[in-house]
């Protein structure tokens, strides 16, 4: 095996309620090194073979929560949470940061696997003496921040319990679900702490179809070892070092310093439903924030030298009480200029509506802006929504959020996500709604367009292995491999932000011990794992399959920016359309987008070939 | 790198509630008092409780005599862990320094019985840090 690794994974079945360790060969995880690329490799071998009939939210599905060798050690702590995606059909690693993913590993596990779905709430625990499945019957139903105190709680008492003598026993690591998880609402996030979401992806609801309301780890012992603790050291040093000289902005500010510039000056913020991308709302500037709602200014999780986290309160006012992380720059998009909410306070109040219900805040706010402009255009009315669902009014907007996570009248159409959602209320008012839904893949865009030309390139949604997700788009079949390797060494991409690949990969191999090269990545092995990606997504099912023409932007990147000084661009279908065909010549896929036979042949995905071939014959 | 095998160990029982938990050298150090196995002593130069893995039994009774439940048992060689200041230039502060957090840095202070209003469980100092923090709301939190 590799360094770097803890060495096994715990695999629990909650159908039969067994709990087992269990091991991959070194070549999987050699070739796949962890999270997004092993969370690949794993549902294609379990459930490749018969793909398009798996139920995201039934029990044959699985949920992953994956670490991988550079987690803790590369500055940073992060988990990749995986699955076949309610939102896609296919497979995306989402990540979240947070002490999950080092109290994992000291305990001796390098993830979990998930099968079945249990008959009550439980949660899973993991220590350094293996998992159990426990009852959580008493915290179904729980918002964040009381299932937070009360798994620390009943955790730390139990652990003390066992170790009478031992000394004071600190808080486990939790990655959870909210009510939107519970409800199984397609765009709910699993939840760490009290903000942080592996939000793309839905496996929010993958975990509440399992009646899984937790994973809860504690460990005692050491990271894993490193094949080069000199050269680790002088790595770490460096990052901090980049992060730290480099990176003030993020450090001072966190992304969230964003929310007037990429409005302002990117032309690229999602405003009313993308209906806009530019504003001039200084009300939402980042000393808005800064001076008048944080509480704290650096916080980081485990070893992160960056500390882009701040935490805000609201003291005053309507929204008084309100905590949690200030919202970075996707949250201050989705949750403000995109619900019509400009001050930074409704932006700060809406952000921790979602946090507290488990809702992933740019698929959740995407999802509100739908349902708005919905009502703007009079398809959606008072009555059906229980509320006027004015732009700019966070009370209504937490209303309703709240309503979907029930799934109570209107709330059990949108529970389903903006696309799904689209396609029923088409269907019920005879008007095709689908223009007004903001996705690529089923997955609702991060908060940054592609019309102005100064953001995201005209196809990086359109033709990227996770649709919508901001966070790894594809735009050269090479660099961007990037991405996939900090998904998949499961480390934080704005800590390789600063100090580069190269230096990451010299990382690696100082971890793993390996020889792989950045070269060697973004040729070969980040290729397999989108490769299989793609598969997943092009055979799809059971309720969508995506077709050719469905790797394209959203309709509404097709209408001219009505405002601001990038008025009357638009995305130009010309040139999507011809950076389609070159992606798809560059990476090895076909003219309609599957991959080519010698391609996943050459690369030893004889496999995904073979499923391929029902995918080429349709 | 050990989290749980630190002399320094950080609770967060309330997020964004973090919790540095050490030694804080009390005037009177009652951990070394309770030991009946002779395996703590005082570092006549700094001040620190210093264990002796090979004597120490593991009893616990210098955790119970600690007013902030401060020191722990190793987590795999089982012998009661207290920060020992690294014999007065300490791992943590170079770190912190090396890192360029700045945050760390040593000081010189006579012994007083002030120190020991520093021991306490992180419990209470959560609590206290927590109300500052978070106001009337705190009380929900814990």
């Amino acid at each position: 095996m590799p360094y770097g690794y803890a060495g096994k994974f715990l695999d629990v079945d909650l159908s039969k309620g067994t709990v087992k360790d269990t091991t991959f060969p070194d070549s999987v995880l050699t070739d796949y090194v962890g999270g997004r690329g092993l969370a690949a490799r794993i549902l294609w071998d379990r459930l490749g073979g018969y793909w398009r009939s798996v139920n995201p939210l039934g029990p044959e599905n699985l949920l992953l929560a994956l670490t991988g060798p550079l987690t803790n050690w590369y500055p940073g702590t992060r988990v990749c949470v995986s699955g076949k995606s309610p939102q896609s059909n296919g497979i995306i690693g989402s990540t979240t940061s947070g002490e999950f993913s080092s109290e994992l590993r000291a305990a001796g596990y390098d993830g979990i696997i998930v099968s079945g779905k249990a008959e009550n709430p439980v949660y899973i625990l993991v220590t350094d003496e293996g998992g159990e499945i426990r009852d959580a019957k008493h915290l179904w139903g729980r918002k964040g921040k009381e299932t937070v105190r009360l798994i620390n709680k009943e955790v730390r008492a139990e652990l003390s319990g066992r170790h009478p003598g031992r000394g004071l026993v600190r808080e486990p690591g939790i990655l959870y679900i909210g009510p939107a998880g519970e409800g199984r609402v397609r765009v709910a996030a699993v939840m760490q702490k009290w903000s942080h979401a592996a939000g793309y992806g839905g496996y929010g609801a993958v975990m509440g179809s399992k009646n899984l309301k937790a994973l809860v780890a504690k460990g005692f012992g050491p990271q894993p070892q490193v094949a080069n603790i000199d050269e680790v050291k002088r790595l770490w040093a460096a990052v901090t070092y980049a992060m730290i000289n480099n990176a003030d902005r993020l450090r001072r500010w966190g992304t969230g310093y964003g929310g007037y510039e990429v409005g302002a000056r990117s032309s690229s913020e999602p405003v009313r439903n993308w209906q806009d991308e530019w504003h001039d709302e200084r009300g939402l500037g980042g000393p808005r924030f800064d001076f008048r709602y944080w509480i704290k200014r650096y916080w980081s999780d485990f070893g992160c030298p960056s500390a882009c986290m701040k935490v805000a309160m609201i003291r005053t006012g309507p929204f008084k009480g309100a905590i949690g992380d200030n919202p970075d720059y996707e949250l201050e998009a989705y949750e403000g200029p995109n619900l019509g909410i400009y001050d930074a306070g409704g932006c700060i109040y809406m952000s921790v509506v979602c946090d507290e219900l488990g809702l992933s805040g740019i698929n959740g706010g995407n999802l509100l802006a739908f349902a708005a402009e919905l009502y703007q255009r009079g398809i959606l009315t008072a009555d059906e929504l229980g509320m006027d669902l004015k732009w700019g009014d966070a009370k209504a907007f937490e209303a309703l959020a709240e309503k979907i996570c029930r799934r109570e009248g209107i709330g059990e159409v949108l529970a389903e996500g903006t696309y799904r959602a689209a396609l029923r209320l088409s269907r019920m008012k005879g008007l095709d709604v689908t223009p007004y839904a903001v996705h690529v893949k089923g997955v609702e865009v991060g908060a940054h367009g592609t019309r102005s030309g100064l953001d995201v390139g005209p196809a990086g949604y359109a033709v990227a292995v996770q649709g919508g997700d901001h966070t790894s788009t594809a735009y050269d079949a090479h660099d961007e491999m990037n991405m996939v390797f900090a998904d998949s060494a499961v480390i934080c991409s704005m800590n390789a932000w600063r100090p580069g690949y190269d230096l990451v990969f010299s990382f690696y191999r100082a971890v793993t011990g390996l020889e792989t090269t950045r070269e060697e990545w973004c040729k070969v092995l980040g290729h397999r794992i989108t490769h299989i990606q793609r598969a997943a997504l092009l055979l799809g099912g059971p309720d969508i399959v995506w077709q050719p023409k469905d790797d394209d932007n959203p309709p509404r990147f097709y209408e001219p920016l009505p405002s601001g000084p990038y008025a009357g661009k638009e995305t130009g279908r010309a040139t999507v359309e011809e950076l389609k065909k070159q992606y798809y010549n560059a990476i090895g896929w076909d003219e309609r987008g599957i991959p080519k036979s010698e391609v996943l042949r050459a690369l030893g995905l004889d496999d995904v070939d073979r499923a391929l071939e029902a995918v080429r014959q349709s | 790198m050990w989290p749980e095998a630190s002399r320094v160990r950080v609770f967060m029982l309330v997020p964004g509630v973090e919790i540095p938990h050490l030694c804080a050298q009390c005037d009177d150090y009652p951990c070394v008092k309770a030991c009946p196995a002779d395996a703590l002593s005082v570092d006549g130069r700094t001040g620190a409780v210093l264990v002796s893995k090979e004597k120490c039994t593991a009893c616990g009774l210098c955790i119970e005599a600690c007013p902030g439940k401060v020191p722990f048992l190793h987590p795999r060689d089982n012998y009661a862990v207290i920060c020992d200041l690294c014999g007065g230039d300490p791992e943590c502060v170079k770190e912190c320094v090396a890192a360029r957090f700045n945050a760390l840095w040593l000081v010189q202070e006579p012994m007083s019985v002030s120190r020991k209003l520093f021991a306490r469980p992180p419990e209470e100092f959560t609590e206290d840090v927590a109300t500052n923090l978070y106001g009337e709301k705190a009380e929900e939190l814990i």
